[in-house]
Order: C-alpha cells, then structure tokens, then sequence
C-alpha cells in the first residue's frame, strides 16, 4: 500500500517531466541561433527519449512523495509511456508539413513537450488540485498550437474557440474541485473516497454536485456529446499535425484523469453508472451520425474522435478493474491508428494546396500502392475490422460489458460501431474505386513521415495479431491503485 | 506432419501474398504464375489433408490447441472433420480455377488482385479450419475485405454500390453475432471460472437456458442467414454477384455462401439445439419461401449473371431445408448440396464469364443459336445446367434427392412446396438455355465467337469430372461426411428429448399403463392413499 502522506521529496519521481521540460527550455533557448528550427526536432526527440528511459524505471515502483501530490503508480507509468509516445509521434508528424506550410518554428516543438509534460503531471498524481494543475499545463500550449498557423484565419479560429471552450471547461473543473473540497475537506481522491463512505449524510449533494461539474469538464476536454460542438472546427482549422496530436493526447490524459477519478469508488453509485450510460450512448451516436454525411478527411476523423471517445466511455460506465484496463488498451490501440490517419491527411496538405477533401485520394491506389495499403489499413483498425488491434480494443471493451451485463449498451455499441463502417470505408472508396485513373498529385514522403508510418503500421497490425503483451501492461497498469 | 498440414494449408497462400510483394508490378506474368503455382500448391496440401483423413474416425482431426491471448482464453485452435474437410477442398479447387479463370479478363492492378485472392483464401480456409470462436470470427471478417476489394475495384459498372452493401449486409450480421460470442465467454465463465472460445467445448459443456439459447441463436443466425442469404436478407447478393468480376462471383457463389450454412451446422446446431427446434418453423418457412421466390425471379432475368444469382438464393433455400430437416438424410443431403452448389454455380459464373470475354454482354436476348457456332461450349454449358437443376447421373441429383427425401420424413408440406421448386429450377434453366444456345443465329456478332480455347477448356474439366463423379459415386464423400453429421446429430436429439420431454413422460406413462385415458396423481392424492 502506498504511504501518501509520504513527505519525501524526490526528484526521480518527477524526473520524466523535467526531462522534457528542459529539453523544451534548450529549444526555446536555442532558437537564438541561426538556424534553429533543425535542430528541434532532434533535441526534442532526445528529451523524449530520456524521460522514456526514465519512465522505465518507474515500473512497479509504487512510491507516493512531495506530501503525496506526485503518485507514481503503475498507471502513471503507462500513462506518460502513452504520452512519450504520442509526443514522439507528434514530433515526427510535424517536420514536413511546418516547411512547407512555412510555420518551421522551433516553438511548436517546445510548447509540444510542454503540453506533454502536463499530461503527465495529470497522469502522476491522486490529487485533484494536482490534476488541475497539470490540465492547465497541458491546455495553455495547446492553445497557442491550435493558431500555430498564424496567417490561416482557421488556424486563428480554432485557437481562439479552443481557447474560450478550454478555459470554460477548466472553469467547470476547478468548480467541481471547490465542492469536493468543500464536502470532504481534501482534495486527495483517497481520502475524498473514504468520506464519500462515511459522511453520506451531510454533505452528498454537495459531493455529488463537485462530481457532476468534474465530469463536464472532462467532458469538453475529451470532446464527449453533448460537450462536443468544438471538436470539429477546431480539428478542422488548426494545423494538421497539431490536430493529431489533439485527438489522441488530450484526449488519452483526459481519460487518464476520469479513469482515476471514476475508479476510486465512485463508479458504485449508480446515478454515475447512468449518467456514463447516457454520455456513452449519446457521444457514439452522435460522433458517428455527425461523421456520416463528412465530405472533408479531417472532418470524418473529427468526428470519428468523438465516436472512439464514447467506445471508451463503454467501459467507464462498466467499471472495475478489467474494464479500466480495457480502456486503457483501446487508448493505447486509438493512439496507433488515429495518428496514422491523421499522417495521411498531413501528407495530403504538404501537396500545393491541396485540401483533405475525399476527392483528393482518387488515383492514390495506382501512384502509392504501398501508402494507400497502409491507409486502408488504419481505416480497417477505425472500423474495428480484425485482425488489427482496433478490432481486439473494443473486443476487449465490449466483452467487459458483456461480462457486467450491459447487453444493451454493448449492442447499441456494436452497432454504432457497424454505422462507422459506412463513412471509414467511404476513404478507402476514394482511393481505391472512384477515378482510378485521375492525375494524382504524388506525395513527397521524408523520413521522418516514413518512421512514423512503419511504427503506426505495425503497431496496428503486430498488436491486432499478438495483443498479450500489451494486455498484460494494461492489466499490471490498474495494479496499484485499486 | 499431421498437426500442421491444417496451418500449413491455411496459411500457404499468406507466404504467396508475401512474395508477391516483392515482385515489381510491371510483371505481370510473373505475378500471375507464382499465383498460379501457390494456389496449386495449396490445392495440393488440401489433397493431402483428404487423404491423410481418417473417414472411419469421429470427432476432428488433425488438431492443433496453442495458446494465443491467453488473458481470453482465446487459442490457436484448429481441427477439421469431414464437413470441413470437403468444404477446403472444395475452396482451393475453386481458388485455382478462380485464378486461372482471370488470366486474361484482369487487365488493371494485377498485383492487387491476385494479392486479393490469396487473402481470400486465407480467409475461407481458416474459418473452416478454426475451432474457436474467436478465431473463427477473425477469418469470417478477414474475408470480407479482400471480397471488398475485389468487388469494389474490379467490379461492372455499378461496383461502388454493390461493394459497400455487401459489406454493411454482412458486418450488421457479424456483428451482432460477436455479441452473442461474448455473451458465450460470459456464461462459460459463470460456469467453469475460466474463460473459454473453444467450440469444441462450448457445445459440450455449455448448459444454456431455453431464453438465453433463443436469443443467441438469434445472434448467430442472423449472421449466418445473411451469408447465406436467405430470404429476405438476400438483396445484397444479386447487386455483389452481377457486379463482382467472373472470380469473384465464381468464389462468393461456390464458398462465401457455404459460409453461412456451414456456421449453422458448426455452431447453431449444436450449440442452441432447444432454440434450433424452436426456430425450426420460421426458417423452414423462410428457406421455402427462398426456393419459390428465388426461382420465380430468376425466371424473369434477362441477365445470365443475376440468373444465376437468383438460381443461388433458391437452391441455398434447399440446403437450409436440408439442415433443418435434422435427421441423416437432411442434413448429408445438404452438405453433399453444400459442395455441388458450389461446383455447379461455380461452373455457371465461369461459363457466363467466358462468354462475357467474348461478347461484352450477359444479355439473354443478345444470344441465340450458340449451339451452331460453339458447339463445345454448349456442351460443358448443357452438363452444368442438368446438374444444377438436378438430373440424375449429375451431383445435383444427390444432393437435392436427399434433402427432400430427409424434409418429407420430417415435414411433407414443406417438401411438397420445395419439391416445386426442383421444377421451377428445371423451367428457368432449360428456358434460359433454350433462348441462348437453340434457334437461328440471328445476330452478326455471333457468328464468329471461337470456342472454347485450351485454357477454358482445363478450367471446366476438372468441374464436369467432378459433376459426373459425385452424381455416379458418391460413396467416398458421404463416408466422410456421416461420422461428423452424426455428431451434430446426436447434440440435436439430445435437446429435442428435453424440449419434447413432457410429451415423451406422457407417452411412455401410456404405453407402461396401457391407460387410454391419462390420469396425473400429485404427490398429495398419493400421501393420502
């Protein structure tokens, strides 16, 4: 059991976070220097990986410390794992494109690494003042990401309505916080949990309320219905990579932080258990029904994003421990393939401009057979098709649901799940079956882009046919703190 | 040896796909002959796997159990008896003809289309081969997006359309029935505390509850009726056959479709037998309905190709009667049924699409008087058509004889309705053949088509010899077909004593009293006396 009153303070406990931070700082530093956009990438993917190698270490050490603001546990440990990795990728997306887009500037690998260092403050702690801290850590980057671009009027839209949704949803959180605290006196879950046993008298609406306002704010930051409305135009305007980068980090350190909320015991009640249902229900139908009709790729993967939020929702309305690490491994398995979607619309756009409208991919299966594969690959994972590992996630997810006796819930999933069918295999129609022999602007595919596909690729593919391993990390993951 | 020629068979043509990889796409007959020798290959293996099977031994054989997700239960579980032994070989006969048939009419994407294939083929040889469900599953999926593929891209002109309905038809199915397998899981873990997919297991230990065993068998049917198809869930595949390339009209006719029927003898037999009775009626009814219906539409196609479409929906209606006739006949009739659809219609498409080659039309009235100018090919065409309709002497015979004979020990109404469906096909085959093949030749076109070439003609030959083999001498194939119908068989009328239980407790009551009048005694009036 871990001791969280623990007073130690010790540094290799946070050292993951200060390793990217520094590494951010080198950039921002370095960026004096002539030419210092080239440099970035490599700095920042040097600082990654040393925090990995950090991160490493702190496997199966359950050690609480700074007066238990920082636990790092088995599920912390997973989580910056996750966020090591989608920082990476986030980094590897983005060289080509901010050339050719003319935005090649060392600070959107520095505020990267700021905001992935957010993530894992989220992910690293049991106190929700902690947790606050680090979503704000995270979202402050994001925004000045989002209008990276700063002569697209897109780019500036999304930022700016990012922004004002992102400070709204904190300001629901930080509401929720204040009740908690208010009913319980803490704002260490433990303890919060322990109350919530005891004190179910005087203070549950008050309780249940600050609970209630928590849930709305992650709400907006996954982008879960109806909370969802920013999800698209943003996605849509800010710059490609930036999007992918938001759909899966975000996202996967809100989840980290409703997992943990959700997990100490909450989910008993069952007014939360129906409140999940209703999110999971509504989120599916709406991000899928919403995607149907989508001309525009990164429109369909906006609201897809949406869709795969409620799947995950799924098991939080399930809870329990095999359902937490479900969710877990569908994060992991999103991470793979929305991010090699995404790389095929970024490789869309560094073509002169192009847009990642649908009719774009015509002809794409005779100039790139290989990239087109590839593409059709992450749309099979999308739809959930098997042998890839989008298929064993929400097998995985479903069979839990199953296993608690939410059929219903498992069939309305199923078959949203049949309905996402339609829009995905609509890409894989644009590149392979409609006016094979249209002109096809080729792509210019660097290096960088071509790691990151290959990593993407088999990661989809390699854990669709052997998931154990990563399974058994997403079991050991909820090892600690339940 | 005889553990591994099951994987070895499944996955040889996943070892082609690989090569082919490698091999530029401007060689084009390179591409086409490792093709071509793969699939052979495969073929070969599947020979072998025939005859190192065992007719005489009941149960499967040639198992292999590794574990692969453990964490599910989920294992590499593959074994095969007689069912599915015919059905393999049947899929890598037609694999190679398949291939050989699109030698010339594949013009684009050469590479992709024989990559295709060989996944298709992966595809159906697994879900024969696997004995967990979630192995089976993963190849039930896995199939579609090759037959996508090959549909969508090297499909007629309305391919787009008939591509993604065929695949939302068949996911909706599918994935409902991945419910119902985890729900499966769930209840084998209530009851054992582990976790298992394993079919073999499932259907001897399970005890399911008569709701529950309705709704899962909802579940599976459905998915399984779709890929049948049977009536209504049909109108995918006449859009999926007239658009899909020869081959692949030729694969989805001959095998995908005896996916469905196949998933009913492997897992809703016997693993809901209470439901299956229950159901009973309504996919009698439906299956008859298929019969009728299929073969009155067919009558009126003025296209070969949906002809023939039709034609299958009518004659998969027969093997789903056959099924639920559940005794020996019925069910040995529509396995034997389940091979000659399969060579029949399978011949049908090839011969359609071979003079499709040669006159870019499918149109009955852009024919007439054929007989005149391929003589040869009238021929082949007359010996697939009896077959299908089911002249003795043909396989058709066999198989369709059987079936009715099993449907009229079970229920003669039924097979009084169906058997004017045995008349109805003769009607539209023979009117079809009439219209095409007899008369004057009156269109100029027609005059100069060549008949068959030496590549055609290796195609159909191993088609007519096998029409003529099993029409004559059936025995090998039945062999090895009755020791795995019995064990269906024996898990059927296990359920049908318990759900006709109080029935049987009243006769035997009878016949041991020799009462004519049944009197019950409670307990209480027995105290008393």
């Amino acid at each position: 059991m871990i001791d969280f009153t623990s007073a130690q303070i010790d540094f290799s406990l946070i050292a993951p976070e200060i390793s990217l931070l520094v590494a951010a700082f080198i950039i921002l530093l370095g960026s004096s220097f002539k030419k210092p956009a080239q440099a970035a990438p490599i700095i920042a993917l040097l600082g990654i990986a040393v925090s990995i190698s950090f991160i490493s270490n702190q496997w199966h050490h359950q050690v609480s410390g700074f007066y238990g603001m920082v636990t790092c546990d088995n599920f912390g440990v997973t989580f910056k794992l996750l966020f090591s990795i989608i920082a990476m990728l986030g980094v590897l997306i983005a060289q080509k494109y901010l050339q050719v887009k003319n935005i090649n500037k060392p600070e959107y690998y520095a505020l990267l690494l700021i905001s992935t260092m957010g993530m894992m403050v989220m992910a690293n702690t049991t106190d929700l003042v902690v947790i606050f801290l680090g979503l704000e850590i995270m979202s402050v980057p994001l925004y000045v990401l989002a209008g990276f671009a700063r002569r697209s009027l897109e780019s500036n839209e999304a930022g700016i309505k990012y922004f004002i949704m992102g400070a709204f949803a904190s300001a629901f959180l930080l509401m929720g916080i204040a009740f908690i605290f208010g009913a319980s006196e803490t704002t260490d879950l433990r303890r919060i949990v322990a109350d919530f046993s005891f004190n179910l008298s005087q203070s549950r609406t008050l309780l249940l309320s600050g609970i209630g306002f928590i849930l709305i704010g992650f709400a907006f930051k996954v982008g879960a219905a109806p909370f969802h409305s920013w999800v698209p135009d943003v996605y849509q305007g800010a710059p490609t990579p930036v999007t992918a980068f938001f759909s899966v980090g975000p996202k996967a350190a809100g989840f980290a932080a409703l997992l943990r909320i959700f997990s100490y015991g909450f989910d008993e009640v069952e007014l939360l258990t129906n409140l999940f249902w209703g999110l999971a229900v509504l989120t599916m139908i709406v991000g899928n029904v919403l995607a149907l009709k989508q001309t525009n790729i990164k429109r369909i993967l906006a609201y897809s994003s949406i869709a795969h939020a409620g799947y995950i929702f799924v098991a939080l309305t399930v809870g329990g421990s095999n359902a937490i690490s479900s969710a877990i491994f569908y994060l992991i398995a999103y991470t793979l393939f929305n991010v090699g979607g995404f790389a095929i619309v970024t490789i869309m756009e560094t073509r002169s401009n192009a847009k990642p409208e649908l009719k774009e991919l015509n002809g794409m299966a005779k100039a790139h057979p290989y990239l087109a594969a590839v593409l059709a690959l992450f749309v099979f994972a999308l739809s959930g098709f098997p042998p890839t590992v989008g298929f064993i996630g929400k097998f995985y997810i479903f069979s839990e649901a199953v296993k608690h006796g939410f059929i219903w819930l498992t069939v309305i999933g199923v078959l949203n799940s049949f309905a996402s069918v339609y829009y995905y295999f609509k890409i894989i129609k644009a590149a392979y079956f409609e006016n094979t022999d249209a002109e096809f602007k080729r792509f210019d595919l660097n290096l960088s882009m071509i790691v990151l596909f290959i990593i993407c690729a088999v990661g989809t593919l390699g854990i669709g046919l052997f998931p154990q391993e990563i399974i058994n990390i997403s079991k050991s993951a909820i090892f600690a703190f339940l | 040896m005889d553990s591994s020629i099951l994987t070895l068979t499944t996955f040889f043509p996943a070892i082609g796909i690989i090569l082919l990889l490698f091999v530029p796409k401007e060689k084009t007959d390179t591409i086409k002959g490792l093709a071509l020798i793969i699939s052979v290959v495969t073929m070969i293996l599947s020979f072998a796997a025939y005859y190192m099977f065992d007719p005489l031994a009941s149960g499967m054989q040639f198992e292999v159990n590794i574990p692969w997700i453990s964490s599910f239960g989920i294992n590499y579980h593959f074994g095969i008896d007689g069912i599915s032994l015919l059905l393999i070989v049947l899929t890598t006969i037609l694999t190679v003809l398949s291939i050989l048939a699109s030698w010339n009419s594949i013009t684009t994407g050469i590479k992709g289309y024989f990559i295709s294939m060989l996944l298709l083929e992966v595809g159906m040889i697994g879900v024969f081969c696997a004995l967990d469900l979630f192995l089976f599953y993963i190849f039930w999926e896995l199939m579609l997006i090759p037959m996508y593929f090959i549909i969508g891209v090297w499909g007629g002109p309305r391919k787009l359309y008939a591509a993604i309905k065929f695949v939302l038809f068949t996911m909706f199915g599918s994935l409902l029935m991945l419910v119902g397998i985890m729900y499966l899981l769930y209840e084998y873990q209530a009851m054992t505390g582990e976790f298992s997919f394993d079919i073999l297991k499932l259907t001897s230990t399970l005890a399911l509850g008569f709701e529950p065993q309705l709704w899962l068998f909802g579940a599976f049917a459905l998915a399984f009726a779709i890929k049948v198809p049977l009536f209504p869930f049909h109108t995918w595949l006449p859009d999926a056959h007239v658009q899909a390339p020869t081959a692949g009209s030729v694969i989805l006719a001959g095998v995908l479709l005896k996916m469905g029927t196949y998933g009913f003898i492997r897992i809703c037999l016997p693993m809901f037998p209470e439901a299956t009775i229950a159901y009973l009626p309504y996919i009698c009814t439906l299956s008859v309905i298929a019969i009728i219906y299929g073969a009155l539409v067919a009558m009126v196609q003025k296209d070969i190709k949906s002809l023939v479409a039709f034609s299958s929906v009518s004659h998969m209606g027969f093997i789903m009667l056959g099924l639920f006739a559940l005794n020996m006949q019925g069910l040995e009739g529509a396995v034997i049924q389940m091979i000659n659809h399969g060579i029949s219609t399978g011949a049908l498409f090839l011969l359609v699409g071979m003079i499709y080659e040669r006159r870019h039309t499918r149109m009955i009235e852009d024919f007439g008087g054929l007989a005149k100018v391929m003589p040869l090919f009238t021929v082949v065409f007359m010996i697939v058509t009896l077959s299908s309709i089911g002249l003795p002497l043909t396989n058709g015979f066999v198989g369709e004889f059987l079936i009715l004979l099993g449907m009229f020990k079970s229920n003669y109404i039924y097979a009084s309705i169906a058997a004017v469906g045995v008349i109805l096909s003769a009607c539209y085959m023979l009117w079809m053949f009439q219209r095409v093949f007899f008369g004057e030749v009156d269109k100029e076109e027609n005059k100069k088509l060549l008949d068959l070439d030496a590549r055609e003609k290796l195609i159909l030959l191993p088609l007519v010899i096998l029409i003529f083999f099993i029409g004559i001498y059936p025995a090998p194939l039945f062999s090895r077909i009755e020791p795995a119908v019995k064990n269906v068989l024996q898990q059927v009328n296990k359920a049908k004593s318990v759900y006709l239980d109080e029935e049987y407790q009243i006769r035997y009551y009878k016949d041991n009293t020799g009462q004519n009048e049944l009197t019950l005694h409670t307990d209480e009036e027995q105290k008393s006396k």
